[in-house]
């Protein structure tokens, strides 16, 4: 099993809220821009990649208690966003890259789709 | 983009807990004309390796272990302590951070910090291994405070008997208001962990409310009142609005159907699976619409009761966000 801080390092990611928070393990990944989606398939200690980036995100990872999200193609959440993940200690990362290639890297560092 | 550190709880404590709290407040101390073979006694019989040495209420040097053992390796025991003790003292105030005294300590390179007043008169002793203990403490009388307020909160229904008590919590929603969208259902999650809910009816409950809350934000233009009722084998939540109603129930049912505009779908809102997401977590659901009248939904979740699964919970919810 990956730790988030592991993975934050491998895929070169930028935390941008909770950054102290990247301790804990990863069990698996989910992907997907529909909250809804992600509530139904993400479970707690997944690690979610979305292009999303506004506040509802954290709703759903805070209410999940996923291990973490990370958003997608150089889209940045606001400082509202970032405040709010601080708060409820949901550890929010940032990387240009597509969500096509993350979530082939984090296969290839043997995060699966399911725990 | 500035960065706002998250601090552990033993960081928070360092900053936060002043050194009088975890300080030697009962100093032993000896004064310049005491001889080193006196000392060594002092040391002794108290079990320290240091002490302060004071020429009546002013402090005048600090004298340790490895000052005695070099007189010893002198044959210099019959000197006063006022010959061979350090002068060069570490301070720190009594009312400064620990953290301070973590800095002097790595800057150092001292066993002990000498702990003064505002007067700088010596009013403690610090070591290492009092810190520690001082946490150590600190974070089990927090903790204690945690465990009684979630015992009081697990025992309510316990507590206050009727023949049928339950809890109701009200939540104002307001429509296209995507900015709190999720603050009722985390507020019911965290309620429904303090009562002592079993992880897995907590992300049941947690769904069927997050859904039903996004629903009155996306779809109901007055907004709405989510409404949780709370009883110890089951949890109803109800979600009321006044309008614009469901055309088509059963339509509205349906997996991938959804009526909300594209700015909102652009938001990741609107796919439409969140009915169907209630309808799977809760063990039963009920949607009552009028059109132009209103809509109101009603999700039930039964609850186990406690069982010897109450301690893996206890550890999972700490682990949460607070």
């Amino acid at each position: 099993m990956r730790l988030l801080k592991e993975i934050i390092e491998k895929l070169d990611l930028e935390a941008v809220a909770s950054s102290g928070l990247t301790d804990r393990p990863v069990v698996a990944g989910y992907a997907a821009d529909l909250l809804s989606c992600a509530m139904k398939s993400a479970k707690r200690d997944y690690l979610w990649i979305t292009l999303q980036s506004h506040l509802n995100v954290v709703a759903v990872g805070s209410l999940l208690n996923l291990a973490g999200i990370v958003i997608t193609e150089g889209n940045r959440p606001d400082q509202e966003t970032i405040a709010r993940a601080d708060e409820v200690g949901i550890t929010l990362m940032v990387t240009p890259k597509t969500t096509y290639t993350v979530v082939g890297e984090l296969t290839h560092l043997g995060v699966k789709g399911e725990s | 983009m500035t960065q706002v550190p998250k601090f552990t709880k033993i960081q928070e404590l360092i900053y936060e807990l002043p050194i009088e709290r975890v300080m030697k407040k009962d100093v032993v101390r000896v004064s310049p004309e005491t001889s080193m073979t006196e000392l060594k006694e002092v040391l002794k019989v108290n079990r320290i390796s240091g002490v302060p040495v004071l020429d009546g209420s002013q402090l005048v040097g600090i004298i340790s272990i490895e000052d005695l053992i070099k007189a010893l390796v002198e044959g210099d025991v019959q000197a006063p302590v006022g010959k061979r003790m350090t002068t060069r003292m570490i301070t720190v105030r009594e009312n400064e951070s620990v953290v301070e005294a973590v800095k002097k300590f790595a800057q150092f390179k001292v066993g002990r910090l000498l702990v003064v007043n505002d007067q700088g008169q010596l009013t403690g002793i610090l070591t290492g291994g009092d810190i520690t203990r001082g946490l150590l403490e600190a974070i089990s009388l927090d903790y204690h405070a945690e465990e009684i307020s979630r015992y009081r909160a697990k025992h309510i229904f316990e507590d206050i008997t009727s023949d049928q008590t339950s809890l109701i919590l009200r939540y104002k929603v307001h429509g296209k208001d995507f900015k709190k969208g999720g603050n009722a259902s985390s507020k019911i999650k965290r309620a429904l962990g303090r009562l002592g809910g079993i992880p897995e009816e907590i992300r049941r409950v947690a769904i069927c409310a997050y859904e039903a809350e996004m629903n009155l934000i996306i779809h109901a233009d007055d907004g709405g009142e989510l409404i949780a009722e709370m009883r110890p084998d089951v949890i109803r939540i109800r979600a009321i609005d006044r309008g614009p109603g469901i055309p088509d129930v059963d339509q509205a049912m349906s997996p991938g159907f959804s009526t909300a505009p594209n700015w909102i779908r652009e938001l990741g809102f609107g796919a439409g699976m969140g009915l169907m997401n209630i309808k799977k977590c809760a063990d039963s659901m009920r949607l009552e619409s009028t059109l132009g009248m209103g809509t109101e939904l009603e999700i039930v979740v039964y609850l186990r009761q406690e069982s010897g699964e109450e301690q893996n919970s206890e550890k999972s919810k700490a682990q949460e966000p607070a």
